[in-house]
């Protein structure tokens, strides 16, 4: 049981980052002998990101950071906390929370770790910091969601698994708060739908058939316990945004809870980018926030598999009108390179030989 | 256990924050920056007096060459380029361009990212530092 408060905390800086390098599914369902028209219209997907060979989760943690810090117009200085949530840290042990912080120029007086909970880390770093900024411990806290993805070759993932990462910047100063959070709630179980083990180089998962017990029931009972416990309902939002694993789910959940399906629109880019893992529910929020006006409410809602899901209600404040220069994420949606199967195998080190 | 590493550990330490966020110095008293690091300034020696400096980021491309048979290590980016950047506060630096593989030209303005530059093997370090990206 998770009590409700009302939170002096919101965002204040917020930005994200998607590598140019795309594959489509047609170059993958060509060397496994699939249909690519059956498989893009049952994923609802038309292509994924994929990292250059010189980026991996710290990589792109720092660039959506350093979005995040430019919107926020505030110094790497001042953040008391760094928080890097992903199932792609590049080390096992080693954290890249002090990679992120160093690069950004935020060391030494700062607390940072890395958190992992399959999709989800991102939105339990924002639900830290806001902690963290409510009890005074720190003016500033950054949460990243960020992660490189990979599908075992030939599995149905590997049309889907992406690469990018959203950072954002937690505050309680009102002038600088972009969008409130309203409030925030949890809803987690046991329920080993995807893992991978230590040394395994790709996940494991139980297949479509866990998408009700695990996707479906912890995004929606998450939602609807926060329409519950903030007495509100669907159309008092103007906009959702559900962890997004293909194009599919999230428009399933949105029509399963009556909720009107143009509501997700703005904040579902996984059918452009595909599943940016622990970034995706965030790189959602950040596409809703780039067009947001001062008093639209936004409910997100992310999903770990393992299982649990967070969800927060958001109050777009004014501040949002004279948001400062980041970069926004159809900057990085439009930039695009296209590789073949045989680049995408290089560029994800896939042979054994590399 | 030690691992066998291609810089001692100590060098890649004292080196992170120059790699990692350009940091640099510069002199206050005659304002010259410095990349890398100094701990005198040539110009005004003992009566100058050297500070750490930030780096923007943002210079111009000064001078470039194309990358068709790469050192060990950096097989599988090849073809890249390496630039000469002339920094905005004056240094010059040496680093790559990323990809995707771009037709650079002389005076293209140019900003620095944190990118993964080297690995020493399966086991070892993984070393990231600073490249630069063409600015549109
Ligand atoms: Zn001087």
């Amino acid at each position: 049981m998770i009590l409700i408060v009302i939170f002096m905390a919101g965002i204040v800086g917020y930005g994200s980052y998607v590598p140019s390098f795309r594959i489509k599914p047609d170059e993958i369902a060509k060397i496994w002998g699939e249909e690519a028209e059956r498989i893009k219209k049952g994923l609802g997907i038309q292509e994924k990101s994929v990292p250059a060979l010189d980026e991996d989760s710290a990589t792109m943690a720092v660039e959506a950071a350093k979005n995040a810090l430019a919107v926020a117009g505030i110094s790497a200085k001042k953040l008391g906390a760094v928080y890097v949530g992903s199932e792609s840290h590049p080390y096992a042990v080693k954290p890249t929370a002090t990679m992120v912080a160093e690069a950004l120029g935020a060391t030494p007086d700062l607390m940072a770790a890395d958190l992992e909970f399959a999709c989800k880390a991102g939105t339990a770093g924002i639900q830290i910091c806001m902690g963290l900024v409510s009890s005074n411990m720190v003016n500033y806290g950054l949460a990243i969601g960020t992660d490189t993805s990979q599908g075992r070759p030939g599995d149905a993932l590997e049309y889907t698994a992406g690469a990018g990462a959203a950072a954002y910047i937690i505050g309680r100063e009102k002038s600088q708060i972009l969008a409130q959070i309203d409030a925030t709630y949890s809803y987690t179980s046991d329920t080993p739908d995807f893992w991978r083990r230590p040394h395994a180089e790709f996940p494991t998962h139980g297949g479509r058939f866990t998408g009700v017990p695990a996707y479906f029931k912890h995004v929606m009972s998450a939602t609807q316990g926060l329409f519950e416990k903030t007495n509100t309902r669907a159309s008092d939002y103007d906009y959702f945004v559900f962890h997004q694993p293909n194009g599919k789910f999230p428009l399933e959940a949105a029509k399963k809870m009556g909720i009107d399906t143009a509501k997700l629109k703005q904040g579902l880019v996984t059918p452009v980018i595909g599943n940016t893992y622990s970034a995706a529910s965030l790189i959602g929020l950040a596409s809703v926030l780039d067009v947001a006006k001062a008093g639209e409410r936004i409910l997100v809602t992310s999903f770990g598999s393992g299982a649990g899901s967070d969800s927060f209600a958001l109050s777009v404040t004014a501040n949002i009108e004279n948001r400062k220069n980041g970069v926004p994420l159809a900057h990085y949606v439009a930039q695009k390179e296209y590789l073949c199967y045989g680049l995408y195998v290089k560029h994800r080190k896939k042979l054994k030989s590399l | 256990m030690g691992v066998n590493m291609d810089e001692s550990l100590a060098i890649t330490w004292r080196r992170i924050p120059e790699r990692y966020r350009l940091e640099g110095s510069e002199c206050t008293k005659c304002k010259t920056s410095y990349f890398p690091t100094r701990k005198l300034c040539p110009a005004c020696r003992r009566k100058g007096s050297i500070a750490t400096k930030m780096f923007s980021g943002k210079g111009t491309i000064y001078s470039f060459s194309e990358i068709y048979a790469p050192p060990a290590g950096f097989e599988l980016e090849a073809p890249y380029t390496i630039a000469i950047v002339q920094l905005e506060e004056g240094p010059k630096i040496t680093a790559q361009i990323v990809a995707p593989h771009p037709q650079v030209k002389i005076g293209d303005s140019v900003e620095a990212v944190f990118r993964k530059i080297q690995e020493d093997g399966q086991e070892g370090l993984i070393h990231y530092g600073f490249k630069f990206r063409l600015v549109k």
